[in-house]
């Protein structure tokens, strides 16, 4: 041919080289794809990612007490934290000096409330020392030690001391170590007494429930997920409508309906006394415990379960069933070794998408769930609104979110995020 | 259409199938009037004979069902007044239907010849889980329906409405939701807060989606996560988060906090909704319009737009769902001047139980009915279009 006489690179009819002229045509591709995807990025970077790293950095943030305590701080360097007395004069006149600009600027109470998840009992001492140091004059009124001890006995404590110290960093791991049920003592981290333990169970009693709630979907959506994708398109069509009803109904009509009939005096009760499978005077506690919450969020869940599923059987080959059946297998080997392995994709697309929403679910356990069938969820709202410890929510929410985190790389892994399907 | 050639059964096997399922539910109709054991013999000996007399006469079978029909109901009726004969009516069209079934072997018509009775039986025993299960799906949404006329403020059914009698029903609760404040005010709130939230998603996701579904982007799966990820993080977790964040640059509290918070969250649903759609675009159709003259704009509005329209209402539809639902992010995210209608459910649910509720619920219901069927519409509605577009 003649077009092998021709060296060097091939060009366009611009008479650029066709390799840097495609390259261009890619670029300027990619740019637009991304300038498309730019304004919903920023939109979201913005109202949900940057929200979830400022929980992060909450549940680490300590920056209130080397802020306000300056120092205090300083001062309290010098002090052996174990030797078991209190600090000396100078620490307590740097305290005094602090707390006189705190107390006027009204946010004494607040190091108090901060001290105080750590320690009981310093808020008050904060809050009494507040008012009395506002009337002192720092230069003139020393020596301060003996003044405060008088205001609260708590200033004569080295423990109280050794939080100070303890907590005096503008990072601070106390939230976490709180979260797992860890304490600062004498010699580093330590473990709460047994009795104290409260989030190691909390979290123990999600996971178990969420287990329960996965398992209780996958055993009741199996079948209807087969008789959706086995049974002809019309029929399967008007069943699906009662699945998807559920799964479009407002989560607060479905829990309502379940505290309706999960109640004592509700319909499920009735219905068994009226029955006599149940003694009037032994109505089953469905409700405000474990089983409440179970059953309410199974059947809430149930959706994310079947729909996966469903779709994923749609396409197994009903023919291999019946020629693994005449090739001699029974019913039971047949389903066992070659229905089950096809459908395990589905299985596990809908467990993971159940497990997660579950571990995090706050609505129903709060209101089905009574004390015994609440959620770490739970407490998390109740250290954001009633106790305002949000360092102690953040930290819990941090570990929460690694969970979900993991679970939901596992799922990309597994399924990848672009093959939700929703309806 | 019939599988298997089936002939009549004898007398005998009707006879006994029948009285098993004549004793199945005789031993709750007796439990509930106090003998167990009782209603096992009547049921059996009742639904057994019927099978053994009626398994000859399969060729009068139309009025033969009809009088097994109105038997039971008047029986029902004598027995136990309207609510009773309701239930006898409808044991007896299913004894006369379940009698015939089995004498002119009609349930075995349509299955493979070669199954064993074993595996007949376990063919419909599978059903009847099934069934069961769609009935515990559906079950909580249809008690609350009638409950939500209840003439008295109890949340379970009271004998009047169990007698049918009018006076145990009402409009009261519906009333009570029409004229009291604290609920319309709810409502308006709802109202305002979800469609603006439905626009900024719609808006910005159906862009993103366009972009995301072009063949070349870069870092596609991480932009992808980062999209989803309001869908996967925990609700609590996101409210947290908006809740310290929010009250740090002030729009804690704020009509606009709340729409930003739920527009966020309903973002992944319009991008998986519109890119799914956008899967089945055909590219060349663009390439076409740019062709014969369309500049970008033209080829969006008049080419694109119409194509994958059906996608973009569904996910809006989710969206503004998601928005109208949505009750933790509001709880911490809004003050009481953005009190939405699931949040004042929720108060509702846990301080006083007002039977008002029921009466939202079953409104909600019915909105949930009319959403869901025209998200299926328009699913039919784009199969068609792509369907028609070359490919």
């Amino acid at each position: 041919m003649s077009d092998t006489t021709q060296t060097g690179p091939v060009l366009a009819a611009d008479g650029t080289p066709l390799k840097r002229s495609l390259a261009r045509a890619l670029r300027m591709q990619k740019i637009r794809a991304l300038m498309l995807i730019a304004p919903l990025l920023l939109f979201v970077l913005l109202t949900f990612i940057l929200p979830i790293a400022d929980m992060l950095f909450r549940s680490v943030e300590n920056s209130i007490v080397p802020d306000n305590l300056p120092r205090t701080v300083v001062a309290l360097q010098d002090w052996d934290a174990n030797s078991g007395e209190i600090p000396d004069e100078a620490v307590f006149t740097a305290l005094a000096a602090d707390l006189k600009i705190a107390a006027e600027a009204k946010i004494h109470t607040r190091i108090g409330s901060r001290l105080n998840y750590e320690k009981p009992g310093i808020s008050s001492l904060f809050r009494k020392a507040g008012r009395r140091v506002k009337k002192w004059d720092i230069e003139a009124d020393g020596p301060f030690t003996e003044q405060f001890i008088k205001i609260g006995k708590g200033w004569g404590d080295p423990e109280v001391w050794r939080t100070i110290k303890t907590y005096s960093g503008t990072y601070t791991n106390g939230y976490f170590l709180n979260a797992a049920d860890m304490q600062k003592g004498p010699d580093g981290a330590e473990w709460r007494p047994e009795n104290e333990q409260i989030y190691f169970t909390l979290f123990k009693r999600t996971m178990f429930m969420s287990l329960v709630i996965t398992v209780s979907c996958i055993v009741l959506a199996y079948p209807v997920a087969w008789i959706l994708a086995n049974l002809p398109a019309r029929t399967a069509n008007l069943l699906m409508i009662l699945v998807l009803l559920p799964f479009w109904t407002s989560l607060l009509v479905r829990t309502s309906a379940w505290k309706v009939m999960l109640q004592q005096q509700g319909v499920i009760n009735e219905v068994l006394v009226w029955l006599g499978l149940v003694a009037d005077d032994s109505r089953l506690q469905l409700i405000n415990n474990q089983t409440g919450t179970i059953i309410a969020m199974t059947h809430i869940l149930l959706p994310f379960m079947i729909l996966p599923m469903y779709s994923v059987m749609q396409t197994i080959n009903p023919t291999y069933l019946r020629a693994a059946k005449s090739l001699g297998a029974t019913n039971w080997t047949a389903f066992w070794w070659v229905y089950i392995p096809q459908s395990v994709p589905g299985i596990g697309a809908g467990s993971i998408l159940v497990f997660i929403l579950s571990i995090g679910y706050y609505i129903t356990p709060e209101l089905v769930g009574g004390t015994k069938g609440v959620f770490i969820s739970n407490r998390i709202a109740f250290h954001i609104s009633t106790s305002l410890n949000w360092g102690l929510a953040a930290a819990l929410g941090t570990i929460l979110l690694a969970v979900v985190l993991l679970l939901y790389w596992a799922y990309d892994k597994i399924v990848g995020i672009d093959n939700v399907k929703l309806g | 259409m019939a599988l298997t050639p089936v002939e009549n059964q004898t007398p005998a096997f009707t006879g006994a199938v029948a009285a098993a399922s004549g004793a199945f539910f005789g031993l709750f109709v007796g439990t509930a009037q106090g003998s167990g054991f009782l209603g096992i013999l009547i049921g059996a000996v009742l639904l057994g004979a019927l099978g053994f007399v009626l398994a000859g006469m399969t060729d009068k079978e139309k009025p033969l069902r009809w009088a097994i029909f109105a038997g039971f109901t008047a029986a029902g009726l004598l027995m136990g007044g309207l609510a009773a004969g309701v239930v006898g009516a409808l044991f007896g069209w299913f004894a006369g239907w379940f009698v015939f079934w089995l004498a002119t072997s009609r349930y075995r018509a349509h299955l493979a010849p070669y199954l064993t009775p074993g595996q007949v039986l376990w063919h419909y025993t599978f059903r009847v889980i099934c069934g069961s299960i769609f009935v515990f799906l559906i079950t909580p949404i249809l008690v609350v329906m009638p409950l939500s006329f209840n003439a008295q403020d109890f949340f379970t059914f009271t004998p009047e409405m169990l007698r049918f009698d009018p006076a145990g029903y009402s409009l009261k609760h519906y009333q009570d939701f029409f004229t009291s404040e604290s609920w319309q005010d709810a409502l308006w709130n709802s109202v305002r807060i979800a469609p603006m939230a439905t626009v900024l998603s719609v808006g910005f996701g159906t862009l993103a989606a366009i972009g995301l579904s072009q063949p070349h982007v870069p870092f596609r799966r991480a932009i992808m996560a980062i999209l989803i990820s309001p869908m996967i993080v925990p609700l609590i977790i996101s409210a947290a988060g908006m809740y310290f964040f929010y009250s740090r640059i002030g729009l804690q509290g704020t009509y606009m906090g709340v729409v930003l918070a739920h527009a966020a969250l309903g973002i992944p649903f319009v991008i998986i909704t519109v890119t799914a759609t956008l899967v089945g675009f055909d590219r060349s159709l663009t390439r076409a319009a740019a062709n014969m003259g369309a500049g970008p704009v033209t080829t969006f509005f008049r080419v694109q737009m119409p194509l994958i329209l059906p996608g973009v209402i569904s996910g809006g539809l989710f969206a503004f769902i998601t928005s109208f639902d949505e009750v933790v992010v509001v709880l911490f995210v809004g003050s009481a001047g953005q009190k939405t209608l699931p949040w004042q459910m929720f108060t509702g649910l846990r301080e006083q139980i007002s039977p008002t509720i029921l009466a939202v619920a079953t409104i909600l219901v019915v909105i949930s009915i009319g959403l869901l069927a025209t998200v299926e519409m328009l699913r039919r509605h784009s199969e068609r279009m792509r369907g028609m577009s070359p490919t």
